[in-house]
């Protein structure tokens, strides 16, 4: 095949969420399209969040996306808790992080037991994964019901969140729920050992791209919520100035919005983290990453899966010692802190499972007047086209079904939330 | 045992959260893949199977073009079922119905908005028949399996006709209306086990309208407890904008 000529055209990429295509034009050995389609329904949610009370903000806002419900929700209520000067108390704070991680260790078994470890096993699915490996399979249900079951407890479920409210909580596990909770985590201990073993074993793509990786960052920890926004070519920029690094625009073949930074585009998710962040990673994290041969920084896209397995070790032993804390002062039932005033505007950030998020909204007299809200899978699109167009160059001598099967694991190593991002992705090789 | 029955998931205008909470059901009940054949669940799966007796449908429709895909699969599934309050009431999606279409475009896309369609988000039951509903926001992983058995022995699934007062009361909540909040329980319909309420947040409605629902009298209460004009209207359209406007229009019969 010296000079092929060849489409590539998935329509609907699977094992993601969201309807994206994937859409690749070869002619005569050139690359003459490379496109990631956006061909979710454009979702309208901040002319939504327009004119309703504040209040209602977080619920609206969650339903962007099933799988990270929480994570909407709690940038969301920072959002609004900046606009309106109110300070969280300790507990709050620490609760929501603990339930932040039953979301993360939620999404992140998910992404790579049922959606990437079928293609590194040969299998299509997690169907026929249950089938030929049912230790594995029960093994993810059991990490995801004991994820689950941290955010029930706190929230009442993990889609969408009830509990969790401006200012604070309107409920509380009690000391018994949160202690059984930590035992249980301490138990699945050697579920997180298996999962690092059989990640060890897996075999990703070796290809390399260099790009820019942003998250939040803390000093003092491993950051998810809060922060400052912090780039692997250099800058740090305050969550107040989100526009000056994501500088949206649009092109006709996505209903998504793109992202770019101070290159062509970015990338976000558990690698940038890892990336920018691998210092603040729990000792056992640190461990895991070294056994699973990632080290910053890895500039391999397949490996962000790679970084969610070493971010599960690491919210699991986190969780722990939130748990821990929280058990040893004893929870107190408290209202929520009222806000001061009832108008201004304020910016949330969090790190979702699929990269940081940021909620912007304007309230005047309780009621949100402006908003904004800018989602992971958003930022990394333009990065994603940007690995596709440098990969398929490389491998244009593998036949067509390899190379879609390059592409779509390349796409789904974004873990891709595209009704997130307005619901995202279908590969088409055309 | 014949052959196991046929199912497949789609999804339209949604956060696929039901589909999402239909994959944590198989955590406490696995049972059920031993119970169906899934041939078609894009999330999870890269099977696409086009043969199917039962489709579980999540998602609102809120372009012309999705109406022929929800089309077709009304023709080729036997029974078709809406999945959660997108699917069965429109959701949280009709939100914008009340707005002009225009001018929500153009608040998201700028003078782009013409490169997207859309039109005001509608149920499935708007643009095809619908045999039976799972609702919520999410669904209820208990509901989903109590359907999906009903369906598979033959029988109309049954959903409670009164409202989640009477669960809150089985629950021994303290009703959110001492606790100075408000709540939608009078009139929306039973069946999530009155799970805000014992989280401590009223009632949203997202389960839809409770057969002849005594609206003015609910609105009374919102407003001796406090409530405006403008936030009756904002409770009681957040996820009953659909079921509301039809009722405004004079259209439920």
């Amino acid at each position: 095949m010296a000079n092929p000529s060849f489409r590539v055209d998935v329509h609907h990429v699977t094992r993601v969420e969201g309807h994206g295509n994937i859409v690749v034009d070869v002619q005569n050995g050139e690359l003459k399209q490379c496109d990631l389609e956006i061909v979710e329904t454009p979702r309208f949610f901040e002319a939504m969040l327009k004119g309703r009370p504040y209040g209602e903000a977080s619920h609206i806002s969650s339903r962007i996306c099933g799988i990270c419900a929480v994570g909407h929700a709690t940038a969301s209520l920072r959002a609004t808790e900046k606009a309106l000067g109110v300070e969280p108390s300790e507990q709050t704070v620490l609760l929501r992080k603990l339930n932040f991680h039953g979301e993360m260790l939620d999404s992140h078994i998910l992404h790579a037991y049922m959606l990437v470890a079928p293609d590194c096993l040969g299998v299509g699915s997690v169907i026929p994964l249950a089938k030929a490996a049912p230790d594995v399979v029960m093994r993810a249900l059991r990490m995801k019901k004991l994820s689950g079951d941290l955010c029930a407890a706190i929230c009442g479920r993990h889609t969408h969140p009830i509990a969790m409210t401006v200012g604070g909580f309107t409920h509380f596990p009690t000391t018994a729920q949160l202690q059984e909770l930590r035992d249980r985590l301490v138990a699945m201990r050697s579920d997180v050992d298996a999962t690092v073993e059989l990640f060890q074993k897996l075999k990703l793509p070796a290809f390399e791209r260099e790009t820019e990786y942003i998250a939040l960052h803390k000093d003092d920890e491993y950051c998810f919520i809060d922060g400052k926004l912090v780039s692997t070519d250099g800058g740090e920029w305050p969550i107040e100035k989100y526009r000056l690094v994501t500088n949206e625009f649009l092109v006709p073949h996505s209903t998504a919005k793109r992202t770019k930074n101070q290159r062509q585009s970015y990338m976000v998710g558990a690698l940038a983290r890892f990336n920018v962040n691998h210092a603040q990673l729990h000792p056992r994290a640190k461990e895991a990453a070294r056994a699973l041969n990632l080290a910053p920084k890895a500039v391999n896209p397949y490996l962000n899966t790679v970084a969610q397995v070493v971010e599960i070790v690491h919210c699991v032993e986190d969780a722990i010692e939130l748990a821990d804390r929280l058990i040893k002062t004893g929870l107190t039932w408290r209202a929520p802190v009222q806000p001061p005033k009832l108008s201004g505007e304020g910016t949330g950030a969090c790190e979702v499972p699929r990269g940081t998020l940021f909620h912007n909204y304007v309230i005047q007299d309780g009621w949100i007047s402006g908003a904004n809200c800018i989602i992971p899978t958003g930022q990394n699109l333009a990065n994603i086209e940007a690995d596709m167009r440098s990969l398929v160059p490389t491998i244009l001598d593998k036949g067509q079904s390899e190379i879609t099967l390059a592409l779509e694991m390349l796409v789904r190593a974004y873990d891709p939330c595209i009704s997130c991002s307005t619901h995202l992705l279908e590969v088409r090789f055309e | 045992m014949g052959a196991r029955p046929k199912v497949a998931f789609f999804e339209f205008t949604s956060c696929e959260g039901c589909q999402l909470t239909v994959v944590d059901s198989l955590q406490t009940h696995p049972e059920l893949l031993d119970a169906v054949e899934i041939v078609r669940f894009r999330e999870a799966m890269s099977e696409k199977g086009d043969d199917y007796l039962i489709a579980f449908v999540e998602g609102s429709i809120s372009r012309a073009s999705d109406e022929a895909q929800l089309k077709q699969i009304r023709e080729r599934a036997a029974l078709v079922v809406a999945l959660g309050t997108c699917a069965h009431l429109g959701g949280i999606n009709t939100i914008r119905n009340r707005q002009e279409l225009q001018s929500v475009r153009r608040y998201v896309y700028g003078d782009k908005a013409d490169w997207y369609e859309t039109y005001p988000a509608r149920p499935l039951s708007a643009v095809v028949p619908i045999d039976a509903v799972i609702p919520g926001c999410p669904i209820d992983r208990g509901e989903f399996v109590a359907v999906v058995t009903a369906l598979l022995q033959g029988r109309k699934p049954w959903l409670p006709d009164y409202p989640v007062c009477v669960e809150c009361k089985l629950k021994e909540n303290v009703c959110v209306y001492q606790r100075k909040q408000t709540c939608l329980g009078p009139i929306t319909r039973a069946g999530c086990d009155a799970i805000c309420p014992t989280y401590g947040d009223g009632c949203e409605g997202c389960r839809g309208l409770i057969p002849n629902p005594n609206l003015s009298s609910m609105k009374n209460v919102l407003a001796e407890h406090g409530m405006t004009a403008d936030e009756t209207l904002a409770k009681t359209t957040l996820f009953l904008t659909y079921q509301m406007m039809e009722l405004e229009a004079g259209t439920d019969g």
